[in-house]
């Protein structure tokens, strides 16, 4: 029993230690001009799925519920920001060659075609995010259509 | 007490370890950015035929279904389009091969980590870099550029033999497919 103390005592100061540890917030106050909703025609609809099921993880702006801000959590969730930024940042779109362009758009089709993207581990907690059926075709169609535009 | 003292210190072995294992991804991005600055050196059209013989044999890994090669050869691949020195050629051209080589290298490096069907549909985007690419260096071998109408609406890929051998089925549908180009 008294082992069992100690280990619940341990486990507290290690979760209470962990919280110090500092991680990096991906937050910006700045929308800049490459931004994707700012160079391309999207429309209301469209524009607000992406925002909340894209943005989070694929531009420089996460909105952080309370739990994302505990730790370990918010270790897993600065990596998979890192992630998600890397292969694409919406933010900085217009940046992208034309090349580029098709290609990540190429990508964002197969990723939600395939039930990819958004992440399971992510619609798991942010239902709002998730894509009903007749979602994801109006997104893959408005994407074709983009895509074949360039 | 004992126990307090060995549970403390695996907690700090655990703490110590993951800055250890952040510090060792910082260096690491730090020395591929170094390799960056010093690799160009060579002939470039070796090169360019350095990157073609690469996604050849990843072509061939695709070809014979086998995931493990082919993420191997993306690797590969990704490691000689790095190495791609495009000094030589005018500014405009080395603006576009730019382009071309930092978005195939994406594709190879996902093709390193990805699985079939993943692999095929980067090999796709991949193959249309490697056209492109081709334009503009020039290469000694004859190729055939190759077309399957039924993979993802119509694909194309690059073949250094004029038989047709399906990397976007691979043994399901083998020899699906037809000559559309002779380049040189």
């Amino acid at each position: 029993m008294k082992i069992v103390k100690i280990i619940a005592i341990v486990l507290l100061v290690a979760f209470v230690g962990i919280q110090f540890m500092p991680t990096t917030r991906n937050q910006s106050d700045s929308v800049p001009s490459t931004d994707f909703m700012l160079v391309n025609n999207v429309p209301e609809n469209i524009q607000k799925k992406l925002q909340v099921s894209c943005y989070d993880c694929h531009s420089n702006n996460t909105q952080y519920p309370w739990y994302n801000k505990v730790q370990p959590v918010a270790w897993f969730l600065e990596d998979h920001i890192k992630e998600g930024k890397a292969e694409l940042n919406f933010n900085e779109w217009d940046s992208l060659s034309n090349r580029r362009k098709k290609s990540k758009l190429r990508s964002i089709i197969k990723q939600i075609e395939s039930d990819e993207m958004p992440l399971y581990s992510y619609t798991l907690i942010h239902k709002d995010a998730s894509f009903s059926e007749a979602e994801k075709q109006e997104l893959i169609r408005w994407i074709e259509q983009l895509k074949d535009s360039i | 007490m004992k126990n307090l003292k060995m549970s403390i210190a695996t907690m700090l072995l655990l703490a110590v370890s993951f800055t250890n294992a952040q510090e060792k991804e910082k260096m690491k991005m730090d020395h591929s950015k170094m390799d960056h600055s010093k690799m160009m050196n060579m002939n470039s059209d070796t090169k360019a035929e350095a990157i073609l013989n690469d996604y050849f044999n990843l072509k061939d890994a695709l070809v014979a279904d086998d995931t493990k090669k082919a993420a191997q050869e993306g690797s590969k691949l990704a490691a000689s389009l790095k190495a791609f020195d495009a000094s030589k050629y005018t500014a405009e051209e080395q603006k576009e091969l730019a382009d071309i080589i930092e978005d195939a290298t994406e594709h190879a490096e996902h093709i390193a980590k990805s699985d079939m069907g993943h692999q095929r549909e980067h090999f796709k985007t991949l193959s249309k870099d490697m056209s492109d690419l081709i334009a503009i260096t020039g290469t000694k071998n004859t190729l055939y550029e190759q077309f399957c109408p039924m993979y993802d609406g119509g694909s194309s890929w690059l073949s250094s033999s004029d038989q047709v051998r399906n990397p976007y089925y691979g043994s399901k549908m083998l020899k699906c497919g037809k000559v559309k180009k002779t380049i040189n």
